[in-house]
């Protein structure tokens, strides 16, 4: 099969799209402000705490499993040796 | 009559007749068999049928309520999926025992007693080995075979708890058991090692990513959401499940950002799903149950769209590697849609599958005030879009261009993967009559402002650390390289205590050949060969060195030798045996 043109191989459309995400970001934000909060713990009727929460998540998880990669991470042809 | 028919037979009896004919045919059995079995399940009365008597004990092969029948439509529905995804793969073997899995799954489902449940649980135990087996390659052989042997580890721990529970109860029914001494610790070990609980989970990971392109989604549903069942059977609010269930939602994650495999991903997110599920389990509430049974549902749906995603990259390009694959949306749009709506629906995103059914667990969590559990979970929520809902996709469909240039994936994968999509999008969008089929009354509302929000910013949020984090070079770059998990104990640790156990009881072998077997005969033998004169030496040397005069050493040794060959004595050799003998006793005797 031939080489084909995809849709993100258009700058302005990555630029679009990434506009888009950020917009949403924004947009999800502003909501928060409005809609009524039914908290179970307290912190967490805190104003945006899941986006903080998740952001702060996806680092952590990231920069944990990097450490991890040093203690564990061996060839792909460890257990044949 | 169809009514009274165990839903396993269908399948087994296509496991048998389908092989008989040729390619063409035997796709119509194999697409027959699930949906006779869904007929089957659906029109199935409540209540226990086909009960026997066995060895003075109440049997039942089926015993039909509320918690077992969801599970039955949804087995048959995979099942269906399944083998429609597969009509390209005329494997008999793996068709078969895709077949005989699919049917034990069911046969543990619907059994009344635990002897039955204990037989198909080790035919299920068989027939996925021979799945794993049908890839037909070294290194699903070495997985097959350490599959085989955990699995049938977990059969015996059941089969034990089994037969210790029916001689304190003196019954078989499956039924609430609960933690409460060792015939149920037992049987609880037992299920825990076919739904993946750490540290006994590593088989998982070890064995779906070898399969077959079609055979890991045969694999993807059965096992672990039959333990699953089991579990909710028998273990319901057992507090240790939820601690367990947490560590399986929290572990995992770690390894699927690390994974290089995209099978591997998907399988170390299936252990975290799980793991969801147990928490669920082990909270007990009729919310918390309703929720693990609803996710079990929805993840079967999920996991084996994404696995038949990985799958239909596979049967196009021949790779699995997120080293080897990227940019293939423009050659694989559909199977690309199909990958995200799967990605999206296991990161529970509001309108998609797993955003109605995970939720009722997470919120059963909060409801019962465990605050710790309630932000593990929300962690593994965030983790869970991180590596299953961006990673697969971004790193097959998007990322860097491999260079790659397939067709798109067969019409049957799609219309396969299709099926599976919109079931995800309409479980998500219309989560009632999912609700109508769970075990208790459900009064929930997954759709609330406060809630679609929280959700999205979760997600969108998770997201957004992705991008900035592989704009910023931080994300782990994809190796090709693997991770040890608890795996390494009877891969590596095997090796090495069988190297162990080597040196030490080989070299005690060497050592007691040298000392008994060589050199204490030789000694005796010498000695034994003439014992008067040796010990006549012996003391000459002996009294020469005590007096210092050794002058008449030679002299005394030659006379000694002189008589001995003239046999000069007037006594022999045993006799004089004895005599020492006999002194050394009386010495004994009297000191």
């Amino acid at each position: 099969m031939q080489e084909k043109r995809g849709w993100f191989d258009k700058k302005e459309n990555l630029t679009l799209f990434l506009r888009i995400f950020y917009g949403s970001l924004v947009l999800l934000l502003v909501l928060d402000l409005f809609v009524e909060k039914h908290s179970v713990f307290g912190f967490d009727g805190a104003p945006s705490f899941s986006a903080v929460y998740g952001f702060i998540s996806c680092v952590l998880l990231v920069l944990i499993a990097k450490i991890l990669r040093m203690l564990l991470m061996k060839d792909e042809d460890y257990y044949d040796k | 009559m169809i009514s009274e028919l165990p839903p396993a037979l269908w399948f087994l009896a296509a496991a048998v007749i389908a092989p008989l004919f040729p390619a063409g045919l035997r796709k119509f059995i194999l697409l027959a068999a699930p949906l006779l079995a869904l007929l089957t399940v659906y029109s199935l009365p409540e209540g226990i049928h086909l009960s026997f008597s066995f060895l003075d004990q109440d049997m039942a092969l089926l015993k039909v309520d509320r918690l077992n029948r969801v599970f039955g439509y949804i087995f048959s529905i995979i099942s269906f999926l399944a083998v429609l995804f597969a009509l390209q793969n005329h494997d008999r073997l793996e068709q078969s025992a895709g077949m005989v899995y699919a049917g034990s799954a069911l046969g543990v489902t619907f059994a009344g007693d635990f002897f039955t449940l204990y037989v198909f649980w080790e035919l299920m135990a068989v027939a996925s080995t021979f799945v794993v087996l049908a890839a037909r390659d070294q290194a699903s052989r070495s997985a097959a075979f350490r599959y085989v042997m955990i699995h049938l580890c977990g059969g015996l721990f059941l089969l034990a708890g089994i037969i210790l529970r029916l001689q304190e109860t003196g019954s078989l029914a499956v039924d609430f058991v609960g933690l409460t001494g060792f015939s149920s610790a037992l049987i609880f070990i037992g299920i825990a090692v076919n739904a993946a609980i750490p540290p006994v989970h590593s088989w998982l990971k070890d064995a779906y990513p070898t399969a077959s392109y079609t055979g890991a989604v045969f694999l993807s549903a059965f096992t672990t959401k039959s333990a699953v069942y089991v579990m909710a059977r028998t273990f319901p609010g057992t507090e240790l499940l939820i601690l367990l269930g947490a560590l399986m939602t929290f572990v995992p994650i770690f390894y699927a950002v690390l994974e290089n495999d995209i099978r591997s991903v998907l399988s170390y997110s299936l252990i975290n799903q799980v793991g969801f599920m147990m928490v669920g389990i082990g909270i007990g509430s009729q919310l918390a149950i309703n929720g693990a049974v609803a996710h079990a549902f929805a993840h079967i749906l999920y996991k084996g769209l994404l696995f038949m995603s990985a799958g239909a990259v596979i049967y196009r390009t021949g790779k699995i590697k997120c080293t080897d694959l990227g940019g293939l949306y423009k050659y694989m749009p559909m199977t690309c849609i199909c990958c995200i709506v799967g990605a999206a629906s296991i990161s529970a995103f509001p309108l998609f599958s797993g955003f109605v059914s995970k939720s009722m667990i997470v919120s059963a969590a909060g409801h019962e005030h465990l605050t710790l559990v309630w932000l593990i979970l929300m962690f593994a929520s965030a983790g869970v879009f991180h590596h299953a809902g961006i990673k697969v996709p971004f790193f097959m469909f998007f990322g860097h261009d491999s260079g790659h240039r397939p067709k798109e994936a067969p019409w049957n994968m799609l219309v396969a993967m299709g099926i599976a999509a919109a079931l995800c999008i309409g479980i998500g969008t219309f989560p009632q009559p999912l609700y109508n089929i769970l075990p208790f009354p459900v009064d929930y509302v997954p759709y609330t402002g406060d809630h679609v929000v929280g959700q999205l910013q979760l997600l969108m949020f998770g997201a957004l650390a992705f991008a900035l984090l592989m704009l910023s070079g931080i994300y782990p770059a994809e190796i090709r390289a693997i991770n040890l998990d608890t795996d390494w104990f009877y891969r590596k640790g095997a090796k090495l205590f069988f190297a162990g156990c080597d040196k030490l009881f080989n070299g005690i072998n060497d050592f007691g050949d040298r000392v008994f077997v060589q050199q204490v005969p030789a000694l005796l033998n010498r000695f034994f060969a003439d014992p008067s004169r040796n010990v006549q030496k012996h003391f000459v040397k002996l009294f020469a060195e005590a007096s210092g005069d050794e002058s008449q050493i030679e002299k005394h040794n030659e006379s000694i030798d002189h008589r001995t060959k003239a046999l000069a004595y007037p006594i022999g050799g045993g006799v004089f045996l004895a005599v020492i003998f006999l002194a050394l006793m009386s010495l004994l005797y009297f000191f």
